[in-house]
């Protein structure tokens, strides 16, 4: 069938054999696409795009990644620390599966609004719902890899959810575990099927562009393409629209990944996995909440049908109806602009998915459960009863006779419903009910803000209060001694300070383990041999790991400070304290087992700062986001320059792309 | 601004030459930009910073009698301390340069004649020489002998004869006091 010619033997030859250049040219560049699509058609592509990113920082991060769960949390932390842009590699792929979600949730509201599932595109949509499917499974278990807290209880409880079902459920769970709770079995598991399914979404993507090719992209008319006139070239003018598309989304993406890379993620997770304990307050990740809402909204136990089934049957038929929309949804028309009802139930349907979102979020008790269960009931009620009426009361307005018009610009719309979504992450944090709020420093801490940095004196005396104060008591196992070298020590004070410990050595010639100083490549040196003897040291409550702190709990650093300064003498009135604690406002429960740890000239600071409490608390802050997030400094950094390159490379992409298109406007 | 670019009606030459400005402009920008992004994952494959810094090993050479050899790991490497015999010396430093594959005289390869330190790992393809314990085949020249396609390293551990290119190297090291060497 092929039109195509060249003036290059070598081109000629290779086409004679594999038609691979008029497939191109027939798919990539000569594709007709209607003229009149808007910016909302751009997150097809975008998401192509992010699944590309997702791959390659994905296999460059197994290079790396150890799926043992005695090496999984430190490999991930090495990746962090040691390896050479690993915690851009990281940072890029974890918010990435955000944007990742982001993007897939507009293109299918996308395609609801605008009728992209109807006739005859109804083999689309079901490959679409079918990448949704596997990108789900692959976003939780690439959660798991990590091996944190939420890890852990992510799994447990989503594996869990196989055992409401009768009869089997039992055994089911037992194989995806492959043992009898989740542990190292399951952790690879999951390892060698996150590193598959990636590719699986790239086969359904190719079929779903086949059939989008075979039926060619709706648009937002919803009406078919009538001849040459209401369709133009994919290249050049959707190959620069996309591109353009890219440039815009990459800043946003970006902006993510310098400045809040956390931000989607949970402080829980960068607390060790402890199957003896779970968080007081666990949740999925943001994009599973409102089928997480859905699940939860069933509480009453019907005959045959326990409430868990229920919740559980819910939650699945939540997505699989999407499958069944073609034939509920049975109007005409396609696009929601010529459906005046129709569109209004579009918008509160979004909205119901919203709240419902926001209701996953949020701990289960009180009013949530009761505007969780309506939104439940009303999700199903939109698919089960509101569309097919539809269909058959709503007066369609008249469709206009062909497609040739202007093109509706929607850039504006589309960042707002992005910066939407970003809060809708936001809200997905546990909420710190019953604390006071945090102190706030006099000054705000140096790292804030978008050129913030780690300020390299405080960083000095933060790590003499730790070394003189903390580390009796504390460890600090993820910092290496010569990491000490990037606060400004020397080589020969940083082997000074790994001297004043020891570690085991290798076993000599007649296999006795005699112990040898610490050298800078060695782990800061925990005080105590283990977590029992740390326990036991300290009244039975184990000294957490300070590593992380200022990462593992919400508002970090502002947590930590008003902890540091959060004592009282004697108890309040009504507060009563177990003998051997102390009263903290900012501790959960108040009864902390550490004494006060800071209090005027603690120290006696070697530039000669007076150390007063304040002094202290900030200066040890300070060194924790260090020792946290010790790649800070850089990431602010690359992060400026990489901001201009995209907003220069943008603004290009924006002109010629005005250029192209000033003919068809 | 989209009115005016429409009112404004610039000659399709012009429109031409803006339009192909902006195009190589954005490809090259573009291509850099891709360039650069690909820089940091190529870089995450290199040594990370704990790899690095795990560069020495300090060894007590103290009970190592003549005649004796021992293996230590250096990144991952074995690397061979030899306590060579008067003879072993005297041997290595009476070969013509122009004898060797390689030419390097034996003072240039041991900083204390007795003790011989070799990155234990033929520079053929990688394994390693036969040689460190007293029953192994030491090859025609006395010093080591790699198994796996038959090179001859003398007792300076130079290429004498099979395959393999270069001497086995050296690598950096020093005498932290008498009985300590400290490799890396």
């Amino acid at each position: 069938m092929s039109d195509f010619k060249s003036n290059n033997k070598v081109v000629n030859w290779i086409e004679e054999r594999l038609p691979i250049f008029s497939m191109m040219q027939h798919s990539a560049i000569e594709y007709p696409t209607p003229r009149n699509l808007n910016y909302w058609w751009n997150f097809g592509s975008l998401a192509a795009v992010m699944l590309i990113i997702m791959i390659l920082t994905g296999l460059f991060l197994a290079m790396n990644y150890s799926s043992h769960t005695s090496l999984a949390f430190d490999s991930v932390e090495r990746i962090m620390r040691d390896v050479n842009y690993g915690w851009l590699l990281r940072y890029l792929h974890a918010n990435g599966a955000s944007m990742f979600f982001i993007l897939v949730y507009i293109h299918i509201f996308r395609g609801l609004y605008y009728g992209s599932y109807k006739a005859p595109r109804e083999i689309l949509w079901f490959v679409g719902i079918a990448i949704f499917l596997a990108m789900m499974a692959t976003g939780f278990m690439g959660y798991v890899l990590p091996w944190g807290q939420m890890s852990f209880w992510g799994a447990t409880v989503i594996t869990n959810l196989f055992s409401a079902f009768p009869v089997v459920g039992d055994y089911i769970v037992t194989l995806l575990w492959g043992g009898f709770s989740v542990d190292n079995p399951t952790l690879n598991r999951f390892f060698a099927l996150h590193f598959l399914l990636p590719f699986v979404i790239v086969g359904l993507v190719v079929v779903h562009v086949w059939a989008l090719h075979t039926v060619k992209s709706n648009n937002p008319l919803g009406i078919d393409m009538k001849g040459p006139q209401d369709s133009i070239p994919f290249h050049p003018f959707y190959t620069i629209k996309d591109l353009y598309g890219i440039g815009l989304f990459l800043m946003f993406y970006m902006a993510f990944v310098f400045w809040a890379p956390n931000f989607f993620g949970e402080p829980d997770n960068y607390i060790p996995a402890n199957p003896m304990v779970t968080p007081p307050h666990i949740v999925p990740e943001w994009y599973y909440l409102p089928f997480y809402a859905i699940l939860r909204a069933f509480t009453f136990d019907l005959p045959f049908l326990p409430a868990k089934l229920q919740g559980v049957l819910a939650m699945f038929s939540a997505i699989l109806i999407l499958f069944a929309l073609p034939w509920l949804d049975s109007s005409k028309v396609r696009s929601a602009k010529f459906r005046p009802l129709y569109r209004q139930f579009f918008w509160l349907f979004f909205v119901d998915c919203m709240v419902l979102g926001y209701v996953g979020g949020k701990p289960a008790e009180g009013i949530l459960i009761k505007i969780g269960q309506f939104c439940t009931a009303y999700y199903f009620a939109h698919f089960l009863l509101i569309l097919p009426l539809l269909s058959r009361i709503e007066k369609p307005k008249p469709l206009p006779a062909s497609i040739a018009q202007p093109v509706v610009k929607a850039a504006a719309l589309v960042a707002m419903i992005m910066v939407g979504l970003a809060g809708f992450g936001g809200e997905a944090q546990a909420s710190s009910a019953g604390m006071p709020e945090f102190k706030k420093p006099a000054t705000a801490f140096s790292w804030e803000g978008v050129f913030g940095k780690h300020d390299k004196a405080s960083l000095k005396r933060g790590w003499q209060v730790f070394h003189d104060v903390c580390a009796n008591c504390h460890a600090m196992k993820l910092v290496s001694y010569r990491n000490l070298a990037d606060i400004g020590f020397t080589e020969d004070e940083i082997k000074a300070f790994a001297a004043e410990k020891e570690v085991p050595d290798q076993p000599n010639d007649e296999g006795v383990v005699n112990n040898r100083p610490a050298r800078p490549s060695d782990k800061i040196v925990p005080p105590f041999a283990n977590d029992k003897a740390a326990a036991a040291a300290n009244g039975g409550a184990l000294p957490p790991d300070l590593s992380l702190m200022n990462k593992a709990r919400p508002s970090g650093p502002y947590y930590v400070y008003s902890l540091m300064l959060g004592y009282e003498d004697a108890a309040p009135e009504g507060h009563p304290i177990p003998e051997g604690k102390f009263f903290n406002h900012y501790f959960p429960g108040n009864a902390i087992s550490m004494p006060s740890p800071v209090m005027d000239d603690i120290v006696s600071y070697a530039d000669g700062t007076k150390a007063t409490k304040e002094q202290v608390a900030y200066d040890i802050v300070t060194f924790l986001n260090w020792a946290a997030e010790p790649e800070l400094d850089a990431r602010k950094s690359m992060g400026v320059k990489v901001m201009v390159f995209l907003g220069v490379l943008t603004a290009l992409m924006y002109a010629l792309k005005r250029q192209i298109w000033k003919d068809v406007h | 601004m989209a009115d005016q670019a429409h009112n404004a009606q610039p000659s399709s030459v012009d429109g031409q030459t803006r339009r192909d400005f902006l195009l190589y402009a954005t490809s090259a920008v573009g291509a850099v930009g891709t360039g650069l992004a690909l820089w940091p994952f190529v870089h995450s494959m290199n040594p990370a910073a704990d790899t690095l810094a795990l560069s020495t090993t300090d060894v007590d050479i103290s009970a190592i009698k003549p005649g004796q050899s021992v293996t230590v790991v250096w990144r991952g490497k074995p690397v061979f301390i030899r306590h060579r015999e008067p003879e072993e010396i005297a041997e290595a430093g009476k070969v013509a340069l122009a004898d060797l594959r390689e030419p390097q005289t034996d003072a240039d390869r041991a900083k204390k004649p007795e003790w011989l330190i070799l990155i234990g790992v033929c520079t053929h393809l990688g394994c390693v020489p036969l040689g460190q314990k007293p029953a192994d085949p030491k090859g025609e020249f006395g010093g080591w002998f790699c198994p796996c396609h038959g090179s001859h390293y003398d007792t300076s551990g130079r290429i004498r004869k099979g395959p393999a290119p270069a001497n086995l190297p050296v690598p950096p090291y020093q005498f932290t006091t008498d009985t300590t060497v400290r490799i890396g």
